[in-house]
Protein backbone atom coordinates (compact mmCIF):
# COMPACT_ATOMS: atom_id res chain seq x y z
CA UNK A 1 0.00 0.00 0.00
CA UNK A 2 2.85 2.60 0.84
CA UNK A 3 4.04 2.00 -2.82
CA UNK A 4 1.02 3.24 -4.28
CA UNK A 5 0.50 6.62 -1.51
CA UNK A 6 2.51 9.47 -3.11
CA UNK A 7 4.35 10.90 -0.64
CA UNK A 8 3.65 14.36 -0.24
CA UNK A 9 7.41 15.37 -0.20
CA UNK A 10 8.14 13.64 -3.77
CA UNK A 11 5.19 15.20 -5.49
CA UNK A 12 5.86 18.81 -3.98
CA UNK A 13 9.66 18.36 -5.10
CA UNK A 14 8.88 16.80 -8.56
CA UNK A 15 6.12 19.59 -9.65
CA UNK A 16 8.63 22.19 -8.94
CA UNK A 17 11.38 20.36 -11.04
CA UNK A 18 9.51 19.40 -13.47
CA UNK A 19 7.77 23.18 -13.49
CA UNK A 20 11.01 24.63 -14.08
CA UNK A 21 12.49 21.90 -16.42
CA UNK A 22 9.36 22.91 -18.72
CA UNK A 23 9.77 26.54 -18.66
CA UNK A 24 13.68 26.57 -18.90
CA UNK A 25 13.39 23.63 -21.54
CA UNK A 26 11.06 26.04 -23.47
CA UNK A 27 13.16 29.28 -22.80
CA UNK A 28 16.39 27.50 -24.02
CA UNK A 29 16.18 24.52 -25.74
CA UNK A 30 12.33 23.95 -27.39
CA UNK A 31 12.15 27.04 -28.86
CA UNK A 32 15.64 27.51 -30.28
CA UNK A 33 15.36 24.05 -31.60
CA UNK A 34 12.46 23.84 -32.96
CA UNK A 35 12.27 27.34 -34.60
CA UNK A 36 15.58 26.23 -36.10
CA UNK A 37 14.33 22.93 -37.25
CA UNK A 38 11.27 24.89 -38.93
CA UNK A 39 13.28 27.66 -40.29
CA UNK A 40 15.22 24.86 -42.08
CA UNK A 41 12.51 22.76 -43.18
CA UNK A 42 10.99 25.80 -44.45
CA UNK A 43 14.35 26.54 -46.21
CA UNK A 44 14.45 23.26 -47.72
CA UNK A 45 11.07 23.18 -48.87
CA UNK A 46 11.93 26.87 -50.70
CA UNK A 47 15.02 25.20 -52.09
CA UNK A 48 13.28 22.61 -53.55
CA UNK A 49 10.35 24.74 -54.45
CA UNK A 50 12.80 27.17 -56.66
CA UNK A 51 15.01 23.93 -58.25
CA UNK A 52 11.71 22.73 -59.78
CA UNK A 53 10.72 26.53 -60.62
CA UNK A 54 14.16 27.06 -62.46
CA UNK A 55 13.31 23.65 -64.29
CA UNK A 56 10.48 24.75 -65.50
CA UNK A 57 11.84 27.64 -66.10
CA UNK A 58 14.28 26.39 -67.77
CA UNK A 59 12.30 23.50 -70.45
CA UNK A 60 10.61 27.19 -70.80
CA UNK A 61 13.54 29.09 -72.04
CA UNK A 62 14.81 26.27 -74.12
CA UNK A 63 10.90 25.82 -75.44
CA UNK A 64 11.74 29.60 -76.20
CA UNK A 65 14.69 29.51 -78.05
CA UNK A 66 13.92 26.73 -80.17
CA UNK A 67 10.73 28.23 -80.96
CA UNK A 68 12.75 31.31 -81.31
CA UNK A 69 15.32 29.44 -83.53
CA UNK A 70 12.78 28.29 -85.96
CA UNK A 71 11.39 31.50 -86.66
CA UNK A 72 14.68 32.86 -87.06
CA UNK A 73 15.46 30.52 -89.53
CA UNK A 74 11.73 31.14 -91.18
CA UNK A 75 13.08 34.71 -91.50
CA UNK A 76 16.27 34.11 -92.93
CA UNK A 77 14.75 31.69 -95.91
CA UNK A 78 12.25 34.65 -96.05
CA UNK A 79 15.13 37.25 -96.69
CA UNK A 80 16.65 34.73 -98.86
CA UNK A 81 13.57 34.28 -101.06
CA UNK A 82 13.11 37.86 -100.69
CA UNK A 83 16.27 38.69 -101.66
CA UNK A 84 16.59 36.29 -104.51
CA UNK A 85 12.83 37.76 -105.95
CA UNK A 86 14.41 41.09 -105.72
CA UNK A 87 17.46 40.30 -107.12
CA UNK A 88 15.26 38.63 -110.16
CA UNK A 89 13.04 41.60 -110.30
CA UNK A 90 16.11 44.19 -110.92
CA UNK A 91 17.69 42.22 -113.18
CA UNK A 92 14.42 41.58 -115.09
CA UNK A 93 13.72 45.34 -114.74
CA UNK A 94 17.27 46.28 -115.67
CA UNK A 95 16.92 43.84 -119.06
CA UNK A 96 14.03 45.17 -120.11
CA UNK A 97 15.24 48.98 -119.47
CA UNK A 98 18.00 48.38 -121.34
CA UNK A 99 16.04 47.09 -124.00
CA UNK A 100 14.13 50.08 -124.02
CA UNK A 101 17.05 51.99 -123.78
CA UNK A 102 18.04 50.30 -126.45
CA UNK A 103 15.27 50.08 -128.32
CA UNK A 104 14.57 54.14 -128.19
CA UNK A 105 18.22 54.73 -129.15
CA UNK A 106 17.73 52.40 -132.06
CA UNK A 107 15.00 54.54 -133.07
CA UNK A 108 16.77 57.82 -132.30
CA UNK A 109 19.73 56.84 -134.46
CA UNK A 110 17.13 55.68 -137.53
CA UNK A 111 15.59 59.01 -137.18
CA UNK A 112 18.55 60.59 -136.85
CA UNK A 113 20.07 58.53 -140.03
CA UNK A 114 16.75 59.48 -141.48
CA UNK A 115 17.42 63.07 -141.11
CA UNK A 116 20.97 63.11 -142.25
CA UNK A 117 19.50 61.09 -145.24
CA UNK A 118 16.86 63.29 -145.42
CA UNK A 119 19.29 66.43 -144.77
CA UNK A 120 21.77 64.95 -147.08
CA UNK A 121 19.28 63.99 -150.23
CA UNK A 122 18.19 67.90 -149.85
CA UNK A 123 21.67 68.90 -150.07
CA UNK A 124 22.41 66.56 -152.81
CA UNK A 125 19.35 67.44 -154.94
CA UNK A 126 20.45 71.41 -154.30
CA UNK A 127 23.93 70.12 -155.15
CA UNK A 128 22.77 68.54 -158.19
CA UNK A 129 20.73 71.32 -159.63
CA UNK A 130 23.16 73.99 -158.76
CA UNK A 131 25.79 71.43 -160.28
CA UNK A 132 23.12 70.65 -163.41
CA UNK A 133 22.25 74.18 -163.50
CA UNK A 134 26.43 75.41 -163.43
CA UNK A 135 26.62 72.96 -166.14
CA UNK A 136 23.48 73.92 -167.99
CA UNK A 137 24.66 77.17 -167.86
CA UNK A 138 28.02 75.99 -169.10
CA UNK A 139 26.92 74.00 -171.76
CA UNK A 140 24.51 76.81 -173.09
CA UNK A 141 27.28 79.64 -172.88
CA UNK A 142 29.14 76.97 -175.23
CA UNK A 143 26.39 76.46 -177.88
CA UNK A 144 25.43 79.86 -177.19
CA UNK A 145 29.09 81.22 -178.51
CA UNK A 146 28.23 82.46 -181.56
CA UNK A 147 25.36 84.40 -183.21
CA UNK A 148 24.48 81.85 -185.21
CA UNK A 149 24.02 78.87 -182.93
CA UNK A 150 21.85 81.47 -180.96
CA UNK A 151 19.86 81.78 -183.87
CA UNK A 152 19.82 77.83 -184.59
CA UNK A 153 18.53 77.63 -180.57
CA UNK A 154 15.85 80.48 -181.38
CA UNK A 155 14.83 78.95 -184.30
CA UNK A 156 14.56 75.44 -182.96
CA UNK A 157 12.97 76.81 -179.82
CA UNK A 158 10.66 78.75 -181.82
CA UNK A 159 10.12 75.42 -184.29
CA UNK A 160 8.94 73.89 -181.25
CA UNK A 161 6.56 76.55 -180.02
CA UNK A 162 3.79 76.06 -182.28
CA UNK A 163 1.12 78.83 -182.35
CA UNK A 164 -1.65 76.90 -181.55
CA UNK B 1 22.97 4.43 -38.08
CA UNK B 2 23.73 6.96 -35.16
CA UNK B 3 20.79 5.02 -33.14
CA UNK B 4 22.70 2.10 -33.78
CA UNK B 5 25.81 3.07 -32.35
CA UNK B 6 24.22 4.13 -29.41
CA UNK B 7 22.44 1.05 -29.03
CA UNK B 8 25.44 -0.96 -28.96
CA UNK B 9 27.07 1.91 -26.56
CA UNK B 10 24.49 1.13 -24.55
CA UNK B 11 24.75 -2.67 -24.71
CA UNK B 12 28.38 -2.65 -23.66
CA UNK B 13 27.48 -0.08 -21.21
CA UNK B 14 24.60 -2.25 -19.68
CA UNK B 15 27.19 -5.37 -19.82
CA UNK B 16 29.69 -3.34 -17.43
CA UNK B 17 27.53 -1.68 -15.14
CA UNK B 18 25.72 -4.95 -14.49
CA UNK B 19 28.91 -6.97 -14.27
CA UNK B 20 30.14 -3.80 -11.63
CA UNK B 21 26.76 -4.34 -9.99
CA UNK B 22 26.82 -7.67 -9.16
CA UNK B 23 30.08 -7.52 -7.72
CA UNK B 24 29.18 -4.49 -5.51
CA UNK B 25 25.89 -5.75 -4.03
CA UNK B 26 27.52 -9.75 -3.71
CA UNK B 27 30.08 -7.72 -1.35
CA UNK B 28 27.92 -5.47 0.38
CA UNK B 29 25.33 -8.43 0.69
CA UNK B 30 28.41 -10.19 2.21
CA UNK B 31 29.10 -7.49 4.66
CA UNK B 32 25.65 -7.19 5.72
CA UNK B 33 24.87 -10.52 6.30
CA UNK B 34 27.95 -10.65 8.69
CA UNK B 35 26.55 -6.88 10.79
CA UNK B 36 23.30 -8.14 10.31
CA UNK B 37 23.75 -11.41 12.56
CA UNK B 38 26.44 -9.61 15.00
CA UNK B 39 23.51 -7.02 15.12
CA UNK B 40 20.37 -9.71 15.87
CA UNK B 41 22.16 -11.55 18.00
CA UNK B 42 23.24 -8.71 20.42
CA UNK B 43 19.61 -7.64 19.82
CA UNK B 44 18.10 -11.13 21.09
CA UNK B 45 20.61 -11.43 23.53
CA UNK B 46 19.66 -8.06 24.96
CA UNK B 47 15.89 -8.70 25.30
CA UNK B 48 15.98 -12.24 25.66
CA UNK B 49 18.87 -13.71 27.86
CA UNK B 50 17.04 -14.20 30.84
CA UNK B 51 15.50 -17.16 29.60
CA UNK B 52 17.06 -18.01 26.19
CA UNK B 53 19.53 -20.28 24.70
CA UNK B 54 22.60 -18.44 23.35
CA UNK B 55 23.80 -21.22 20.81
CA UNK B 56 19.91 -21.03 19.22
CA UNK B 57 19.76 -17.60 18.57
CA UNK B 58 23.77 -17.80 16.92
CA UNK B 59 22.52 -20.37 14.63
CA UNK B 60 19.32 -18.54 14.33
CA UNK B 61 21.45 -15.57 13.42
CA UNK B 62 23.63 -17.09 10.87
CA UNK B 63 21.10 -18.66 9.39
CA UNK B 64 18.62 -15.07 8.37
CA UNK B 65 16.93 -16.16 5.26
CA UNK B 66 17.75 -13.49 2.70
CA UNK B 67 14.46 -11.72 2.02
CA UNK B 68 14.44 -11.07 -1.65
CA UNK B 69 10.68 -8.89 -1.22
CA UNK B 70 12.28 -6.81 1.45
CA UNK B 71 15.65 -6.15 -0.64
CA UNK B 72 13.74 -5.32 -3.77
CA UNK B 73 11.02 -3.45 -2.02
CA UNK B 74 13.96 -1.39 -0.24
CA UNK B 75 14.98 -0.65 -3.73
CA UNK B 76 12.04 0.69 -5.67
CA UNK B 77 10.80 2.49 -2.87
CA UNK B 78 12.37 6.27 -1.74
CA UNK B 79 15.21 6.53 0.90
CA UNK B 80 16.89 9.28 3.18
CA UNK B 81 20.33 8.09 1.98
CA UNK B 82 21.70 7.16 -1.03
CA UNK B 83 23.79 4.20 -1.33
CA UNK B 84 26.66 3.69 -3.18
CA UNK B 85 28.19 0.69 -2.07
CA UNK B 86 29.35 -1.36 0.81
CA UNK B 87 29.00 0.97 3.78
CA UNK B 88 29.14 4.44 1.87
CA UNK B 89 26.28 5.95 1.50
CA UNK B 90 25.09 10.13 0.69
CA UNK B 91 23.37 11.06 3.34
CA UNK B 92 20.70 13.24 2.31
CA UNK B 93 19.06 16.45 3.62
CA UNK B 94 15.75 15.90 6.00
CA UNK B 95 13.38 19.19 5.55
CA UNK B 96 10.50 17.99 7.66
CA UNK B 97 7.59 20.74 8.08
CA UNK B 98 6.38 20.60 11.56
CA UNK B 99 3.79 22.90 13.82
CA UNK B 100 6.69 24.00 15.60
CA UNK B 101 8.66 25.84 12.07
CA UNK B 102 10.81 24.13 9.16
CA UNK B 103 13.48 21.91 10.64
CA UNK B 104 16.50 21.21 7.89
CA UNK B 105 19.47 18.48 9.14
CA UNK B 106 21.01 15.64 7.82
CA UNK B 107 19.77 11.93 7.10
CA UNK B 108 23.04 11.21 8.56
CA UNK B 109 22.09 11.87 12.42
CA UNK B 110 19.91 8.91 11.59
CA UNK B 111 22.99 6.72 11.23
CA UNK B 112 20.47 3.68 8.88
CA UNK B 113 17.83 4.44 11.61
CA UNK B 114 19.66 3.03 14.78
CA UNK B 115 19.86 6.41 16.21
CA UNK B 116 17.08 9.05 17.43
CA UNK B 117 17.73 12.76 16.40
CA UNK B 118 16.94 15.47 18.34
CA UNK B 119 17.10 18.52 16.23
CA UNK B 120 15.66 21.03 19.30
CA UNK B 121 12.39 21.02 18.04
CA UNK B 122 11.12 17.43 18.08
CA UNK B 123 13.22 14.07 18.57
CA UNK B 124 12.70 12.12 15.45
CA UNK B 125 13.49 8.07 14.74
CA UNK B 126 13.77 6.61 11.07
CA UNK B 127 11.40 4.10 10.60
CA UNK B 128 11.04 2.17 7.64
CA UNK B 129 12.55 5.14 5.46
CA UNK B 130 9.59 7.20 7.02
CA UNK B 131 10.54 10.01 9.71
CA UNK B 132 8.33 9.18 13.24
CA UNK B 133 8.22 11.87 16.01
CA UNK B 134 9.23 10.29 18.99
CA UNK B 135 7.22 11.46 22.24
CA UNK B 136 8.52 11.90 25.86
CA UNK B 137 8.17 7.85 26.81
CA UNK B 138 10.33 6.81 23.83
CA UNK B 139 7.73 6.04 21.92
CA UNK B 140 5.92 6.90 18.43
CA UNK B 141 4.05 9.58 18.80
CA UNK B 142 1.58 9.09 15.63
CA UNK B 143 -0.41 12.03 16.32
CA UNK B 144 2.27 14.40 15.96
CA UNK B 145 3.62 12.33 13.17
CA UNK B 146 0.80 12.42 10.96
CA UNK B 147 1.40 16.41 11.26
CA UNK B 148 4.83 16.78 10.39
CA UNK B 149 5.72 16.79 6.44
CA UNK B 150 7.98 15.16 5.06
CA UNK B 151 9.87 17.56 2.28
CA UNK B 152 12.98 16.06 2.27
CA UNK B 153 15.35 15.82 -0.59
CA UNK B 154 15.15 12.32 -0.82
CA UNK B 155 16.80 10.26 -3.10
CA UNK B 156 14.55 9.85 -5.69
CA UNK B 157 14.26 13.82 -5.50
CA UNK B 158 18.04 13.76 -5.56
CA UNK B 159 17.89 11.52 -8.67
CA UNK B 160 15.20 13.38 -10.69
CA UNK B 161 17.87 16.80 -9.75
CA UNK B 162 20.61 14.65 -11.54
CA UNK B 163 18.09 13.68 -14.47
CA UNK B 164 17.22 17.24 -14.91
CA UNK B 165 21.04 18.49 -15.10
CA UNK B 166 21.56 15.84 -17.62
CA UNK B 167 17.90 16.81 -19.95
CA UNK B 168 18.72 20.77 -19.61
CA UNK B 169 22.89 20.12 -20.26
CA UNK B 170 21.87 18.48 -23.48
CA UNK B 171 19.38 20.35 -25.24
CA UNK B 172 20.71 23.58 -23.93
CA UNK B 173 24.00 22.59 -25.73
CA UNK B 174 21.79 20.89 -28.87
CA UNK B 175 19.76 24.39 -28.58
CA UNK B 176 23.67 26.85 -28.63
CA UNK B 177 24.50 24.03 -31.88
CA UNK B 178 21.69 24.86 -33.38
CA UNK B 179 22.59 28.75 -33.19
CA UNK B 180 25.82 28.36 -34.23
CA UNK B 181 25.05 26.35 -37.17
CA UNK B 182 21.93 28.23 -38.06
CA UNK B 183 20.51 26.70 -41.76
CA UNK B 184 23.18 23.45 -41.66
CA UNK B 185 22.79 20.19 -41.29
CA UNK B 186 23.27 18.97 -37.70
CA UNK B 187 25.80 17.54 -36.15
CA UNK B 188 26.71 15.00 -33.57
CA UNK B 189 24.46 15.05 -30.75
CA UNK B 190 22.68 17.85 -32.33
CA UNK B 191 22.08 14.89 -35.17
CA UNK B 192 20.57 12.53 -32.74
CA UNK B 193 18.02 14.70 -30.94
CA UNK B 194 17.11 16.18 -33.59
CA UNK B 195 15.06 12.81 -35.42
CA UNK B 196 13.24 12.42 -31.63
CA UNK B 197 12.06 15.66 -31.32
CA UNK B 198 11.17 15.55 -35.26
CA UNK B 199 9.53 12.18 -34.35
CA UNK B 200 7.83 13.75 -31.44
CA UNK B 201 6.56 16.42 -33.56
CA UNK B 202 5.20 14.57 -36.63
CA UNK B 203 4.59 11.36 -35.31
CA UNK B 204 2.82 12.21 -31.82
CA UNK B 205 1.73 16.31 -31.85
CA UNK B 206 0.78 16.25 -35.41
CA UNK B 207 -1.51 13.28 -36.06
CA UNK B 208 -3.11 13.60 -32.70
CA UNK B 209 -3.80 17.22 -32.36
CA UNK B 210 -4.19 18.73 -35.47
CA UNK B 211 -2.59 22.01 -36.66
CA UNK B 212 -3.00 23.53 -33.44
CA UNK B 213 -0.23 21.71 -32.14
CA UNK B 214 2.55 24.36 -31.98
CA UNK B 215 1.46 25.27 -28.85
CA UNK B 216 1.69 21.89 -27.13
CA UNK B 217 5.06 21.07 -28.18
CA UNK B 218 6.93 22.16 -25.15
CA UNK B 219 4.99 20.32 -22.89
CA UNK B 220 5.15 17.34 -24.96
CA UNK B 221 8.88 17.30 -25.50
CA UNK B 222 9.42 18.22 -21.69
CA UNK B 223 7.38 15.06 -20.77
CA UNK B 224 9.05 12.66 -23.13
CA UNK B 225 12.41 13.20 -22.73
CA UNK B 226 11.76 13.80 -18.91
CA UNK B 227 10.35 10.13 -18.77
CA UNK B 228 12.84 8.81 -21.33
CA UNK B 229 16.25 10.10 -19.64
CA UNK B 230 14.81 9.17 -16.04
CA UNK B 231 14.11 5.56 -17.04
CA UNK B 232 17.21 5.05 -18.61
CA UNK B 233 19.01 6.84 -15.36
CA UNK B 234 16.59 4.56 -13.98
CA UNK B 235 17.80 1.33 -15.54
CA UNK B 236 21.97 2.31 -14.84
CA UNK B 237 22.49 0.73 -11.61
CA UNK B 238 25.69 2.48 -10.02
CA UNK B 239 25.39 6.26 -8.83
CA UNK B 240 23.93 8.40 -9.84
CA UNK B 241 21.47 6.24 -11.59
CA UNK B 242 19.76 2.92 -9.91
CA UNK B 243 16.92 5.28 -8.19
CA UNK B 244 13.22 3.95 -9.39
CA UNK B 245 12.09 7.64 -10.21
CA UNK B 246 9.48 7.36 -12.72
CA UNK B 247 8.64 4.04 -11.07
CA UNK B 248 7.37 6.08 -8.22
CA UNK B 249 3.76 6.99 -7.50
CA UNK B 250 4.07 10.69 -6.57
CA UNK B 251 6.15 11.23 -9.83
CA UNK B 252 3.52 9.64 -12.29
CA UNK B 253 1.07 11.26 -10.17
CA UNK B 254 2.70 15.16 -11.01
CA UNK B 255 2.92 13.87 -14.48
CA UNK B 256 -0.96 12.82 -14.40
CA UNK B 257 -2.56 15.44 -13.22
CA UNK B 258 -0.03 17.80 -15.89
CA UNK B 259 -1.64 16.37 -18.67
CA UNK B 260 -4.66 16.84 -17.16
CA UNK B 261 -4.65 20.42 -16.39
CA UNK B 262 -2.99 20.89 -19.95
CA UNK B 263 -6.17 18.87 -21.32
CA UNK B 264 -8.77 20.71 -18.90
CA UNK B 265 -7.47 24.08 -19.46
CA UNK B 266 -6.81 24.04 -23.04
CA UNK B 267 -10.52 22.65 -23.94
CA UNK B 268 -12.79 24.53 -25.95
CA UNK B 269 -16.58 24.54 -26.13
CA UNK B 270 -17.50 21.44 -27.95
CA UNK B 271 -14.82 19.26 -25.10
CA UNK B 272 -16.91 21.10 -22.83
CA UNK B 273 -20.90 20.72 -24.20
CA UNK B 274 -19.78 16.97 -24.81
CA UNK B 275 -18.79 16.31 -21.48
CA UNK B 276 -22.30 18.43 -19.55
CA UNK B 277 -24.29 18.21 -22.52
CA UNK B 278 -23.72 14.83 -24.50
CA UNK B 279 -26.23 13.50 -27.36
CA UNK B 280 -28.71 11.40 -25.47
CA UNK B 281 -32.06 11.28 -24.45
CA UNK B 282 -32.62 13.13 -21.04
CA UNK B 283 -33.19 10.19 -18.70
CA UNK B 284 -29.67 8.83 -19.88
CA UNK B 285 -28.00 12.18 -18.67
CA UNK B 286 -27.58 12.14 -15.37
CA UNK B 287 -25.57 8.79 -16.25
CA UNK B 288 -23.63 9.96 -19.09
CA UNK B 289 -22.05 13.01 -16.95
CA UNK B 290 -21.26 10.77 -14.56
CA UNK B 291 -19.88 8.71 -16.79
CA UNK B 292 -17.94 11.59 -18.25
CA UNK B 293 -16.70 12.44 -15.49
CA UNK B 294 -14.95 9.68 -14.82
CA UNK B 295 -13.39 9.66 -17.65
CA UNK B 296 -12.07 12.76 -17.20
CA UNK B 297 -10.18 11.66 -14.29
CA UNK B 298 -9.58 7.77 -15.35
CA UNK B 299 -7.33 8.86 -18.58
CA UNK B 300 -4.83 10.54 -16.20
CA UNK B 301 -5.27 7.89 -13.93
CA UNK B 302 -4.40 5.06 -16.07
CA UNK B 303 -1.16 7.37 -17.71
CA UNK B 304 -0.01 7.25 -13.72
CA UNK B 305 -0.60 3.85 -13.29
CA UNK B 306 0.56 2.64 -16.45
CA UNK B 307 4.14 4.32 -16.00
CA UNK B 308 4.57 3.35 -12.64
CA UNK B 309 3.59 -0.60 -13.35
CA UNK B 310 5.47 -0.62 -16.04
CA UNK B 311 9.05 1.15 -14.87
CA UNK B 312 8.52 -0.86 -10.88
CA UNK B 313 7.90 -3.77 -12.72
CA UNK B 314 11.21 -3.92 -15.03
CA UNK B 315 13.22 -2.82 -11.19
CA UNK B 316 11.80 -5.71 -9.60
CA UNK B 317 12.13 -8.47 -12.29
CA UNK B 318 15.68 -7.17 -12.85
CA UNK B 319 16.30 -7.24 -8.67
CA UNK B 320 14.53 -10.78 -8.70
CA UNK B 321 16.33 -11.94 -11.10
CA UNK B 322 20.15 -10.59 -9.02
CA UNK B 323 18.24 -11.83 -5.64
CA UNK B 324 18.57 -15.11 -7.22
CA UNK B 325 22.37 -15.93 -7.05
CA UNK B 326 21.45 -14.78 -3.25
CA UNK B 327 19.02 -17.26 -2.84
CA UNK B 328 20.69 -20.14 -3.97
CA UNK B 329 24.05 -19.17 -2.29
CA UNK B 330 25.70 -20.20 -5.28
CA UNK B 331 27.82 -18.71 -8.02
CA UNK B 332 26.76 -21.16 -9.95
CA UNK B 333 23.59 -19.39 -10.96
CA UNK B 334 25.32 -15.95 -11.40
CA UNK B 335 25.68 -16.45 -15.52
CA UNK B 336 21.99 -17.63 -15.79
CA UNK B 337 21.12 -14.88 -14.19
CA UNK B 338 23.23 -11.90 -15.67
CA UNK B 339 22.16 -13.69 -18.68
CA UNK B 340 18.10 -13.10 -17.99
CA UNK B 341 19.15 -9.57 -16.92
CA UNK B 342 20.83 -8.83 -19.73
CA UNK B 343 17.47 -9.29 -21.69
CA UNK B 344 15.63 -7.89 -19.35
CA UNK B 345 17.57 -4.64 -19.59
CA UNK B 346 17.41 -4.85 -23.14
CA UNK B 347 13.87 -5.17 -22.82
CA UNK B 348 13.68 -2.27 -20.41
CA UNK B 349 15.83 0.12 -22.87
CA UNK B 350 13.15 -1.02 -25.24
CA UNK B 351 10.24 -0.59 -22.36
CA UNK B 352 12.01 3.30 -20.99
CA UNK B 353 11.25 4.57 -24.57
CA UNK B 354 8.19 2.80 -25.19
CA UNK B 355 6.69 4.33 -21.73
CA UNK B 356 8.08 8.12 -22.53
CA UNK B 357 6.42 7.35 -26.31
CA UNK B 358 3.09 5.91 -24.97
CA UNK B 359 2.91 8.68 -22.01
CA UNK B 360 3.37 11.27 -24.87
CA UNK B 361 1.45 10.02 -26.99
CA UNK B 362 -1.96 9.44 -25.01
CA UNK B 363 -1.56 13.18 -23.89
CA UNK B 364 -1.47 14.19 -27.40
CA UNK B 365 -4.30 11.92 -28.24
CA UNK B 366 -6.39 13.59 -24.88
CA UNK B 367 -5.14 17.07 -25.89
CA UNK B 368 -6.62 16.55 -29.60
CA UNK B 369 -9.46 15.24 -28.42
CA UNK B 370 -9.72 18.54 -26.21
CA UNK B 371 -9.34 21.15 -28.81
CA UNK B 372 -10.44 19.26 -31.40
CA UNK B 373 -13.48 21.34 -34.09
CA UNK B 374 -16.47 19.68 -34.58
CA UNK B 375 -18.75 20.82 -37.36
Amino acid sequence: MELVTPSIGLVFWTTITFVCLLILLKKFAWKPILGAIYERERFIDEALNKAELAKVEMARLTAQNEVLMKTAREERDLMLKEAKTLKDNIINEAKNQAQIEGAKLIEKAKIEIDNQKKSALIHLKSEVSSLSLEIAERVLRAQLENKEKQQELVNSLLKDVELN
Amino acid sequence: MYCNNVFKFNFKCAILLFSVFLVFSANSYAKNQAIDSVKVSTDTVVSEAPHAATTSHHEEAHEKEFDPTEVILEHISDSHVWHLWGHTSISLPVILYTPKGIDVFSSGNFHHGEHDYNSGLYTYRLVHEKIKVVGANAQIDEVLSAKVLDFSITKNVAAMFVAVLVILAIFISVASAYKKRAGKSPKGLQSFVEPIIVFVRDDIARPNIGYKYAKFMPYLLTVFFFIWINNMLGLIPIFPGGANVTGNIALTFVLAMGTLLVVNLNGNKYYWKHLFLPDVPFWLWPLMVVVELIGVISKPFALMVRLFANITAGHIIVLSLISLIFIFKTLAIAPVSIAFVLFMDMLELLVAFLQAFIFTLLTALFIGMAVEEHH
